[in-house]
This record gives C-alpha cells, structure tokens and sequence, in this order.
C-alpha cells in the first residue's frame, strides 16, 4: 500500500517536470522544470523500491542511489546552466573584461 | 495493477521528453532533453524492479544514474566549447 502511494506520488512529479519540459517557453525556464520535478519523481520513486524490498539487503542499494542522484542532478543542472548562459552572453562583453583588455594594452 | 499503469505512465513520459530532444530549437534544450530522459529512465527501472519483484533491477537503476550524469556533464562541456576533442 505505502509502495503504491509512493509510486503515484512520483509519477506525480514526474509528470509535472515532463509538462514543464513541453511547454515552458525558455531554456533555463525548461531546465527549472526538469530538475526540481524530475529529480524529486525519481527519488519518491526509489524509496518506493527501497521499501518493496526492505528486508532484503538490496534496499542500501537503492538508497545509494537515491544519495547519488541528489548529488548530481544539482550538479549536472548547474553546468547545463552555466553553458546555457555564456553561451547566450558571450556576445556581449561585460565591464569586467573591458577593463583587463584595457589594462592590457595599457602594460 | 497500479504498477503497471505508473509503468505505462512513465514510458509515455519519457517519450514525450524525446519531442523536445528533436525539436528543441537550441543545443542546450536538446542537452536538458536528454538529461530528463535519463532521469526517467532510473524511473522505469525502480518501477520494472518493483514490477517483476526480482532486485537485480536496483543495480541497473544505479548504474544508468551514473552513466546518466557522466552523459549530462560531458553534453554541457560541448555546449560550452562548441567541440569535445581539440
């Protein structure tokens, strides 16, 4: 019954992130979705498989990988967005690197 | 039964996540695409292994975690260089 409650809850917020994937109209607007939405789907989901197998010793495994996947989503999101956003303002020089051009030709 | 309709739910997901990989107007949104694919895919393994009872499916669902986030940190550094091998 707990397993069943915890399935939908998941498949809950995996919907949610797969609606946002679809129709948010930004990148980083679509990366906010699928990182927050999809990572808790997914993590409700394994401690559905962590509590259908608890006696069995398989359930470390799960939780292992319920650890590691709230390790490297926010990781891996954060370097798709760093990506994303020099890649969107590499075309605009910020005053920062003016500033050491400037000081360079100056040296 | 309610595992086999989230299973069927979650597989419809997953293919509706490879619309925006084959449309997504920039690399990055083809990048995140792919990341929630997956993502939904360690999803679907929890759910087979729940599903068939048999545990070994914990471990698949494990490793493709892994060899999901080494696939998104190395498709961001290709949309920040441009290029993987120089």
């Amino acid at each position: 019954m707990i397993v069943e409650f915890f399935v939908v809850l998941g498949l809950f917020f995996l919907s949610i992130g797969t609606l946002g994937l679809l129709k948010l109209s930004d990148t980083l607007e679509r990366m906010h979705a699928t990182s927050e939405a999809t990572t808790l789907g997914v993590g409700f989901t394994v401690i559905a498989g962590a509590i259908n197998f608890y006696p069995d010793q398989i359930y470390l495994s799960a939780i292992l990988a319920l650890f590691f996947l709230f390790m490297t989503a926010p990781t891996g999101a954060h370097m798709i967005a760093r990506a994303t956003y020099q890649k969107n303002s590499e075309t605009v020089e910020s005053g920062q690197d003016k500033a050491e051009k400037s000081l360079e030709d100056f040296v | 039964m309610v595992i086999e309709y989230a299973l069927t739910v979650s597989a419809i997901l997953t293919l509706l996540c490879s619309y925006r990989a084959i449309k997504g107007p920039e690399t990055a949104d083809r990048v995140v695409s792919l990341d929630a694919i997956s993502t939904n895919v360690v999803a679907l393994a929890v759910l087979y292994a729940i599903y068939t009872q048999r545990s070994v499916f914990i471990n698949v669902s494990l490793m493709l975690a892994i060899t999901g986030f080494t696939a998104t940190v190395a498709s961001a550094i290709y949309v920040r260089e441009g290029d993987l091998i120089k």
